[in-house]
């Protein structure tokens, strides 16, 4: 079923069924490998988080630098099981929406079932196709980290497939 | 002796990189639309859609195919009466970063593998094979890191049964799933030594996608058949396009051993060459 949604709100978080196709406007935040280990330690030590995990979305991504005159470079999802082993403690603190390519760990599945969260997957290895999508981009943290940087992206009509529900009901199985 | 400048090996090399990351090799766009039309599963046909389209923006509107612009393994055969005037590996990743910098790909290097430390464009892996004649051939193969993840070798008995190789190189589709942006290529290296077998399994990703290794097309078709048949599919959604071919190289090897390296691609397989 095609579905559109602009936040994940818990009304809209049970109205996504696995393999739901939805379009999403609204804010998403990247983050990656380097930027996890970071939002996990900083976790850890209770300190103040880059942005409010509580009802958001990370999308696992380290774009291309951005042509000028553009808003973003190639932009699209890299492999989510990387990101497995830090994203208990970011369910934990309200994290609802994960974008990103392949499957995750039966943890993590459990996880997004107890935190009624959802795990997306978009387009991947097309990340040309994937900046057509994206109106603003800012970096918000961690700008030492390069590609790894978070960015705070503003996206329209975002294409994304739902892989694990609120459920726990998982594409890959 | 033909002298080539390190100036001009720069300047191949820049261009090499823009055209490897902006346009798409014709025959692997080739492979994903014949796939599109043999395609049975709606969703797989809609991705394969969509990668088609993704080239397409990426040539029109000059951004790269994929952000992930990986590491740009190049690949030179140096005629040995050719001189070059200058540093030749200087030269190569002077090349890299220009290109890179002028396509504004990502710095997708860290400089130091343990602390993570410094990304940026170079250095690159650089391999060079010294052949007859006087020219310079030179080819760039940017390798996304989420496929290169999936590399596997395994150094069999050599009284293994060919159904044994079979078996792994299936395996290693099969490991990397859905994780390596499937429709794959699959690259294979069988005989050498542990090194030399997984350096052909990744220059066998520079073949032409419908050019079949004369000596083993049985074996190469046989595998794609088979590896079409685990119904991956583009994403890992399923569907009878998991990979667009397999391309096998071989080399003779000892008469202890039989190394078989397996060396991933995702569907945005990248290169470029020219000859000076």
């Amino acid at each position: 079923m095609k579905k559109i949604i602009s936040f994940l709100d818990k009304k809209a978080i049970a109205g996504l069924r696995v393999g739901d196709e939805v379009f999403l406007t609204g804010i998403i935040y990247t983050a990656r490998d380097q930027a996890h280990k970071r939002l996990a330690e900083v976790i850890r030590k209770k300190e103040k988080l880059p942005f409010a995990l509580k009802g958001a979305i990370i999308y696992y991504c380290g774009p291309a630098k951005t042509p000028k005159g553009r808003i973003i470079g190639s932009c699209g999802p890299t492999t989510s099981s990387r990101m497995d082993e830090f994203t208990l403690c970011l369910l934990e603190k309200g994290l609802k929406g994960m974008i990103g390519k392949g499957d995750r760990s039966g943890e993590v599945a459990a996880a997004i079932k107890k935190y009624k969260a959802v795990y997306f997957l978009t387009y991947a290895g097309c990340g040309a196709l994937m900046a057509s999508y994206i109106r603003s981009a800012e970096v918000l943290a961690y700008q030492d980290l390069g590609p790894e940087a978070i960015y705070r992206l503003r996206v329209e009509k975002f294409p994304l497939l739902v892989a694990i529900d609120s459920k726990g009901r998982d594409i890959y199985k | 002796m033909k002298i080539i400048s390190a100036k001009k090996i720069t300047e191949t090399i820049r261009n090499l990189c823009l055209k490897a990351n902006l346009d798409l090799r014709n025959d692997v766009l080739a492979a994903l639309k014949l796939a599109r039309l043999r395609e049975k599963n709606k969703r797989a046909r809609n991705i394969l859609d969509a990668i088609v389209k993704n080239a397409f923006i990426a040539r029109e509107e000059r951004l790269a195919i994929c952000q992930d612009t990986g590491i740009p393994c190049v690949f030179v055969e140096l005629g040995q009466d050719v001189k070059i005037n200058g540093d030749l590996n200087k030269a190569i990743n002077k090349g890299i970063v220009q290109g890179y910098k002028n396509g504004f790909f990502r710095e997708s290097i860290v400089k130091e593998p343990i602390s993570r430390k410094e990304s940026g464009y170079t250095p690159t892996v650089i391999h060079i094979d010294i052949v007859g004649g006087d020219k310079l051939k030179l080819t760039v193969l940017p390798k996304g890191f989420g496929c290169e993840n999936k590399s596997q070798l395994k150094m069999f008995n050599p009284t293994a049964k060919i159904e044994e190789i079979k078996e792994f190189i299936i395996e290693a589709v099969k490991a990397a799933g859905p994780d390596a942006c499937p429709p794959y290529v699959v690259g294979v290296g069988i005989g050498g030594t542990a090194d030399l077998a997984m350096l052909l399994a990744k220059k066998s990703l520079l073949r032409r996608l419908q050019t079949p290794n004369s000596k083993l097309q049985t074996l190469e078709k046989e595998l794609l058949n088979k590896i079409n048949h685990l119904n991956i599919g583009p994403m890992g959604l399923g569907g009878n396009t998991t990979a667009l071919a397999v391309n096998i190289e071989i080399y003779p090897t000892h008469i202890a051993g039989l190394p078989v390296a397996v060396n991933i691609s995702c569907h945005a397989l990248r290169s470029a060459t020219k000859t000076l």
